[in-house]
């Protein structure tokens, strides 16, 4: 098992014949993926990557059975690429997208809360099932299939967690980046929950970063119905107040959002905190005894 | 992005809200044209600076007449202002607002922005008009309002009324109430605004409202549809080295430290940070030069970080995803020789060919300090800026 993608994860991808979606495709297929066939408006009908294009979601699905895409569309656009593809039933829709407007997401979201499909990020690295299937950006060799599920807002901070679950043996379930921007799909505690029901992850890394309080959500989650340990990091200690720190989402307002504040909520919960990024995984290898 | 509170206040009276009556003038003379336009016997003359607190830093001046407003203008226009919300800086004024001043009866709180936790657009609104308001929350959190908004229905007119009966409004009044927030939430959708804050929203002798100040910020991911408000930026409110850096798609915070900090991803810029404080150090910027980390973008960090003074040392962590970690040597290697650096960098690589990298590093005529892990990455650079 794992969560979200798996082997039977049949993929589309909207943006497939820009170079960003042409160059990561590649890459995923490369990595055994799936993709069944890309979305471009007014190129249905021609190959690309040896896959069929389509001109609308709704054709792509018709025609492929597709259950996830992958959304490499430009910010202007992207919003009306999530939801054409909630439209088109897509169960899965993972954004990589990044610098959509907040306005555009407000909508997007408020159309996802009343929807079965899911929304994963947009502004992030993506999802990867080690072994099966590889969805988004990350570098897919540092991937090892096995236990430990990771959920992060950071994209290299998610490597940072793979690369050390790989390199003492644990290996990795599932690893979800759920996106740096303040309005997002999935969060902390939706991906948590997938985890916990997950009979491969037998213990799960969280990191977080400054702003919001996803965080504080999460250790109240954590508290009243997690089993499996979480180890939790938390970026930006030495944040100053009122500055975004290169993510939208990333900022502390009105002194809330701190990462003071999120250590507190998660050390309160149970939750075995690590200060620096570098014992991510000797501390997973530490409460899994 | 932010403007300064005359664009504010011409975008407000585009939406209805009342904002009082002035013009900006950007010299002496000007300013002293527009108070004989106004009329009147007083008139409030307010730096234009991308702050808050300005009245207590001398920032606003009420004057008695034309050649007092000339005078005071000419002695704002060209010098510069330090206030306790300017973040450590003094922000140069080079233009004033001069305005009509307002019979006051009271001063409330509004404000509108969106509330991450719920999702929603969310207005709040206090009695403690002029106040900071997060010491209001903190002190007396029963005198702060919160009304989200849904986001298919949008303002209804029974929230303005809560408002403006919370506020302890008459009748009267609440019905401004609710002209003013159906202005502010329209032009909060319509302009992708990101915050919009009235402090104070005031009450007049005759029962009117107006916005006294005015401050609006626009989402810049929104800003290729607003070219209009895209023009209005004004660079020198700015920190210099942060805008340089913009230009160059870089992500550059200024701090005070003296470990300067090159780092890929947002997330790992962070926490690079933080890993050269728990080890002792300070960090002197959060820098982070993005995914492709080229040789161009590589030699561009490297003069920001160097720009600065008082730095000791620098850390460079990379982590190389889809980039390999030789090209990023090579660009590493180039760009210090380039730049001329003359402070010890440490720099760690880990990732696709990260080996073939630090072998660059390591063979390089240039004095690089390849670093084994981020631990020892964090020590290293700490030990040498002690130096």
């Amino acid at each position: 098992m794992s969560i979200l993608v798996n082997n039977d994860t049949k993929l589309i991808v909207q943006g497939f014949t820009g170079s960003q979606g042409t160059f990561h495709s590649e890459q995923c297929i490369a990595y055994g993926t799936n993709i069944v066939g890309g979305v471009t408006p007014g190129r249905g009908g021609e190959t690309h990557l040896e896959r069929p294009v389509f001109n609308t979601c709704a054709d792509a699905v018709k025609e492929t059975g597709a259950n996830a895409t992958m959304i490499y569309v430009p910010a202007p656009f992207a919003a009306d690429a999530i939801l054409e593809a909630e439209a088109a039933g897509i169960k899965t829709i993972i954004c990589i997208t990044e610098h959509i407007p907040v306005m555009d997401m407000l909508k997007v979201r408020s159309v996802l809360d009343a929807s079965d499909s899911v929304l994963i990020g947009p502004n992030c690295p993506g999802v990867i099932t080690p072994g099966e299937c590889k969805i988004g950006i990350m570098p897919a060799h540092i991937h090892q299939k096995g236990k430990i599920g990771i959920v992060s807002r950071s994209g290299t901070l998610t490597y940072e967690a793979v690369f050390q679950t790989t390199h003492n043996g644990l290996g990795q379930s599932t690893c979800v980046g759920i996106g740096g921007d303040p309005i997002h799909g999935l969060d902390f505690t939706d991906v948590l929950e997938m985890f916990e029901n997950d009979p491969q992850t037998e213990g799960v890394v969280m990191v977080g970063e400054i702003g919001g309080t996803a965080e504080e959500e999460a250790a109240e989650y954590i508290k009243h119905n997690m089993k499996k340990p979480v180890v939790a990091y938390i970026a930006g200690v030495t944040a100053p107040p009122g500055k975004r720190m290169g993510h939208a989402g990333a900022i502390i307002s009105g002194g809330k959002g701190t990462a003071d504040d999120k250590f507190a909520a998660l050390e309160a919960a149970g939750v075995a905190t690590v200060r620096s990024t570098a014992e991510i995984g000797t501390k997973m290898e530490e409460v899994l005894g | 992005m932010n403007v300064h509170e005359y664009q504010a206040k011409e975008i407000f009276a585009r939406y209805g809200v009342p904002a009082g009556v002035g013009r900006v003038a950007h010299s002496a003379d000007a300013a002293m044209a527009v108070a004989n336009e106004l009329g009147g016997e007083r008139w409030v003359v307010k730096a234009q600076v991308h702050a808050g607190g300005r009245g207590k830093a001398g920032g606003v001046k009420i004057c008695d007449s034309v050649d007092e407003v000339k005078k005071v203008a000419g002695e704002m226009i060209g010098a510069t202002l330090e206030t306790k919300q300017s973040g450590g800086v003094a922000l140069p004024i080079n233009c004033v607002y001069v305005e009509k001043p307002a019979d006051i009866q009271n001063e409330l709180y509004l404000s509108v922005l969106v509330d991450r936790a719920t999702r929603r657009v969310t207005f709040i609104a206090s009695p403690e008009g002029g106040m900071d308001i997060e010491e209001v929350a903190e002190a007396t959190p029963e005198k702060i309002m919160q009304i989200a908004m849904h986001p298919a229905a949008g303002f209804q007119a029974y929230q303005a009324r809560e408002v403006g009966f919370f506020l302890g409004r008459d009748k009267k009044q609440v019905g401004q109430f609710v002209k003013v927030m159906k202005g502010l939430y329209e032009m909060f959708t319509e302009c992708d605004a990101s915050l919009v804050e009235i402090n104070p929203l005031v009450t007049t002798a005759d029962g009117g409202l107006i916005a006294l100040d005015g401050k609006l910020n626009f989402d810049d991911n929104a800003l290729f549809r607003h070219a209009e408000f895209a023009e209005m930026r004004d660079i020198t409110q700015e920190n210099e080295r942060e805008a340089k850096a913009a230009e160059f798609d870089l992500n550059y915070i200024q701090l005070d430290g003296n470990i300067g900090c090159m780092v890929n991803g947002a997330g790992l810029a962070m926490g690079t940070m933080d890993l050269v404080k728990l080890h002792g150090g300070e960090p002197a910027n959060f820098l982070d030069v993005g995914g492709g980390a080229t040789t161009e973008r590589v030699t561009e960090a490297f003069k920001l970080i160097t720009a600065g003074e008082g730095v000791k040392a620098i850390l460079v962590n990379i982590f190389g995803g889809i980039v390999r970690c030789d090209l990023i040597a090579e660009g590493i290697i180039t760009a210090a020789k380039d730049v001329g650096i003359n402070v010890p960098v440490v720099v760690r690589l880990e990732g696709t060919n990260a080996e073939e990298g630090r072998k660059l590093l390591d063979e390089c005529d240039y004095d690089l300090i390849a670093a084994q892990d981020l631990t020892d990455a964090a020590k290293k650079v700490v030990a040498e800026a002690a130096k």
